[in-house]
């Protein structure tokens, strides 16, 4: 620790620390633009400017280390002079447009300018104008003029995102930001320049000239969509939420937000939302009241309970459900009499239910990632899937973890990569259990045997330290989950490590809290489509995207007599629904997320919800009364939630130990046709992210295109860009193929939960290919 | 694609540099590229992103800060004319002017048959021969007189008007 001396306040700081770190430590506010906690230095822009005690001129504090019995001034007459100097200069280029710029009112420069600006300018001549760039649909970069070249988006597309894209071009005077032949910026944390940026140049896109910061009104909430569980601040005006801007938590989303997150909420008002009730008669959508709809779904439950049997009844959720709605969902079906409840819609293997211990988690804080000394990360589309959870791991790398990968595909996770395995899905059990082998061969000291990639993961993975292995959605998704499980639970038993699982969605733990899934009796997803029932509850769910096996979930739909949709849009459902019921979003309804780490998050809603749309909650709790079950009498979300976990001690609920057998059998690979490989891509995760106009118009979510290895195409007789077609069961569509030779051999990779692939089955398992 | 040439020209520079900062060698690769090409185009940066292992952005950001990378063909020869204070004072303008008229084109500028291009350059470091101009950034001509230029210009082909 060092001794210095601010302002004549003495304090004790780490050595190494920088003069503004230990002012902030301090309180005391030393004006910067360039400087970030969360980036590297620049002291470009000198704004930070210091006197310090023997030293001849100016320091920038956030340059200058500190040194024992140092003694700064930040606001002496030298410190000012020094930073109303570089304000002048600053604003010299600077256009003097805040009336209509959309950073007005919340501009570091605007802010700084009445602290140490002039009233007037001694700069007479033409100021420097610099042209507008289009740099995609999430980051306007329409007036870099206002650029300050503080080069904070820069830094962090290099160090946060891991992808340069914006870069400082030329020099001097004609500096300016932008891209690499006007490309767009496709990193999927751009939206982090929008709020980094310390004045006006790169602003939020859709959220342009729609509202003035003051006018807004702040609702905290939280992320309804990856399983980090971000905090939000959800910006409304008019009833209506216009943006979304991160709540900073170092232990959970820091300072970030992925784009899915922040650009969302543009799909909360799409013109497809549901606003009224409605139900299907004589082939017919009518706009109904909702006494009608509810009645006409309780009698329909009722029923086929009492005629078919509760057992004809199947109730599916989506995972970014809330714990509310998940716990009276389950609540009115086992009220009915039913079992068949489950919100793991996109899960194969369901073999290890009943032999869980608790409900599957992260194994560990989120925080503790950034303390990782080597991670295994076993099928999952890192970047993709979880923006943040890979730029921790990224973090990670940065200072000294190695990060190795078990996956059928090879995209660029954007950071060192120590080890990979890429194999087939078939043979993803078998890459797994050759780095248990090898585990086990390196501590007895028994000849290795296992493939040098697994020899190479395992030596990495018992270096000691802190270790871990995640399984991501594709390793949850994989028809052998179980055994991938059991596995990542032996190397991680054989290294002292953790083991986890990278949850799919917000309340992918929440939903095992609220014990939505099936009993020993019951019916899982999987089941509940594979043998029809005669009807369906759905909450949040399109049968045909957000399900493992979109060809089947909608066949079982149309065979259904009965449908209850209960969604915030109208979609697809119309086709096979009897009745539609509009509910909330997670901006419009108060609930509870819990996180891939066990963390329970409450919100209140942040606006009314549209039209007659009401929450989930409150409609199931009438669907509940209807039908006279008992306990559904709750006056509150609050009281949903207390009921359903007051009380409990999560972290005793959370495991990821089965007792599934120690030693699982190894499938031999069988290797007939093609298989498929397939992710849900970033933008199709969800209903709400579906219906987002800007996230639509990103590169991520562009036509998924089929994906195979050079070889393949050569084989198949196309290049690059030409027409196929991809068949599975009875459904076949036409797509572009394109060549990826990082996959391996043998697999197509066509993404599913897309409306363009929706007629394909099942997520993994053979699929062909034919020239269209 | 970059050439056979210019990849074994690069490897040769790699040599200097730890293999994990293989992006030291960036300028000279870009130097490498001009050599042979006369100029480098953006795909030209993306190979030697993709070469080096770096962003393409990164790339770009080095050719655009220095004034001796050309970002647009510039003519078989280019003459870089110094203009500050010293050829000033030795009568550059003089000088810029006889080449404007001589090859028909202004600073920033080719010939038509692509044979000579002109551009405005900074300090060349050799103030004891102003007013001067280079040839490529490779040759420094310097005492330039109507006459000399003239003599230049017939050695590099045809000084005439297109």
């Amino acid at each position: 620790m060092i001794n210095i001396e601010i302002d004549g306040k003495r304090i004790e700081t780490e050595n190494g620390s920088t003069v503004i770190e230990a002012a902030h430590q301090a309180g005391i506010s030393i004006p910067h633009f360039c400087y970030h906690k969360k980036l590297s230095i620049a002291a470009s822009c000198r704004m930070c400017l210091v006197q310090v005690e023997k030293a001849p001129k100016p320091l920038p504090a956030c340059a200058t280390p500190v040194t024992e019995g140092m003694k700064v001034f930040t606001h002496s007459e030298q410190a000012v002079k020094a930073q109303k100097g570089v304000m002048e200069f600053l604003l010299v280029n600077h256009p003097l447009d805040c009336p209509i710029c959309d950073q007005g009112g919340e501009c570091m420069l605007q802010d700084m300018s009445v602290g140490y600006g002039g009233g007037a300018s001694r700069y007479h001549e033409e100021k420097r104008t610099v042209l507008a760039k289009d740099i995609g649909p999430l980051v306007s970069a329409e007036e870099m003029s206002r650029c300050i070249n503080c080069t904070r988006c820069v830094r962090f597309g290099q160090e946060v995102a891991g992808q340069m894209e914006l870069g400082q071009a030329f020099r001097g005077e004609h500096a300016e930001i932008m891209s690499f032949v006007s490309g767009t910026v496709d990193s999927e944390l751009s939206g982090n320049m929008i709020d980094l940026c310390p004045v006006g140049a790169l602003t939020s896109k859709p959220f342009r000239y729609k509202a003035r910061s003051w006018e807004l009104s702040r609702r905290r909430s939280v992320s309804a969509h990856d399983s980090l569980g971000s905090g939000l601040a959800v910006h409304t005006k008019n009833n209506h939420v216009l943006r979304v801007t991160p709540i900073e938590n170092e232990e959970i989303n820091e300072c970030w937000l992925s784009d899915k997150d922040r650009f969302a909420c543009e799909g909360l008002n799409s013109p497809e939302r549901l606003t009224k009730p409605m139900i299907k008669q004589d082939g017919k959508w009518q706009e109904v009241e909702w006494q009608t709809a509810l009645e006409y779904a309780a009698n329909g439950l009722r029923h086929i309970a009492s005629g078919a049997g509760a057992e004809q009844i199947g109730a599916l959720a989506t995972a970014n459900s809330t714990l509310e709605e998940l716990y009276l969902l389950q609540k009115l079906m086992r009220g009915l009499g039913s079992d068949n409840v489950d919100f793991r819609l996109r899960q194969a293997d369901f073999s290890a239910d009943g032999k869980q211990q608790g409900a599957p988690w992260l194994g560990m804080p989120i925080a503790d990632i950034s303390r990782l000394d080597s991670v295994l990360i076993v099928g999952s589309f890192l970047r993709k899937d979880h923006p943040l959870f890979a730029s921790r791991i990224r973090q990670a790398v940065k200072k000294g973890a190695q990060a190795n990968i078990i996956h059928s595909v090879d995209d660029d996770l954007l950071m060192k990569v120590a080890n990979k395995a890429i194999v087939a899905p078939d043979a993803l059990v078998t890459a797994l259990s050759q780095v248990a082998q090898a585990l086990d061969a390196e501590k007895n000291g028994k000849a290795q045997t296992a493939s040098a990639e697994a020899v190479a993961i395992a030596k990495s993975l018992s270096g000691g330290g802190c270790v871990a292995v995640l399984l991501g959605n594709f390793a949850q998704q994989h028809p052998q989950a179980a055994q991938l499980q059991a596995l990542a639970q032996q190397i991680a038993a054989a290294t002292n490590g953790k083991f986890g699982f990278l949850g799919e969605a917000a309340n992918s733990v929440g939903g095992y809290l609220a014990q939505a899934t099936p009993g020993s009796k019951g019916m899982n997803a999987a089941a509940m489509l594979a043998a029809p029932r005669k009807a369906y509850v759905l909450l949040n769910v399109e049968a045909e995207l957000d399900t493992a096996n979109p060809q089947q979930a909608l066949a079982a739909m149309q065979a259904a007599d009965m449908v209850i949709a209960m969604s915030a849009y109208r979609h697809h459902a119309t086709n096979y629904a009897d009745v539609l019921l509009p509910i909330a979003p997670y901006t419009e309804t108060s609930g509870t997320f819990v996180s891939a780490e066990g963390r329970v998050q409450s919100f209140k809603g942040a606006v009314k919800p549209l039209g007659e749309a009401r929450p989930a909650w409150k409609v199931l709790r009438v669907l509940g009364n209807l039908l006279k079950l008992s306990g559904f009498d709750q006056d509150t979300s609050e009281a949903v939630r207390d009921e359903a976990i007051g009380g409990m001690d999560i972290a005793a609920q959370l495991s990821n130990a089965s007792q599934a057998t120690d030693q699982p059998a190894i499938p031999t690979p069988q290797s007939s046709g093609m298989q498929r490989v397939s992710d849900v891509p970033i933008y199709a995760t969800d209903a709400v992210v579906r219906r987002s106009a800007p996230l639509q118009a990103t590169a991520d979510a562009a036509v998924p295109r089929v994906w195979m290895h050079g070889s393949e195409l050569q084989k198949l007789g196309v290049k690059d860009g030409d027409m196929v077609r991809v068949v599975q069961g009875l459904g076949g569509v036409t797509l572009a193929v394109a060549a990826d030779d990082k996959l391996p051999q043998g697999v197509v990779r066509v993404a599913n939960g897309h409306a363009a692939t929706a007629v394909l089955g099942a997520m993994f398992g053979t699929i062909s290919v034919e020239r269209a | 694609m970059l050439s056979d040439q210019i990849q074994a020209k690069i490897d040769r520079e790699l040599r200097k540099y730890p293999a994990d900062q293989k992006q030291s060698a960036v300028m000279a690769a870009l130097r490498f590229v001009q050599d042979e090409k006369g100029w480098i185009a953006p795909e030209d940066m993306a190979d030697i992103a993709a070469y080096l292992g770096m962003a393409q952005m990164a790339v770009y950001e080095v050719a655009t800060f220095y004034h001796m990378y050309k970002l647009k063909p510039m003519g078989e020869y280019t003459l870089t004319v110094c203009t500050n204070l010293s050829c000033q004072l030795g009568g550059v303008n003089e000088t810029l002017l006889h080449l404007k008229n001589k090859l028909g084109i202004g600073l920033g500028e080719i010939t038509t048959d692509g044979k000579f291009g002109l551009r405005e350059g900074e300090c060349m470091g050799a103030c004891v021969d102003a007013p001067m101009f280079t040839i490529n950034n490779k040759k420094l001509c310097g005492r330039l007189t109507g006459e000399k230029i003239d003599q230049i210009l017939a050695e590099l082909g045809s000084g005439d008007k297109k």
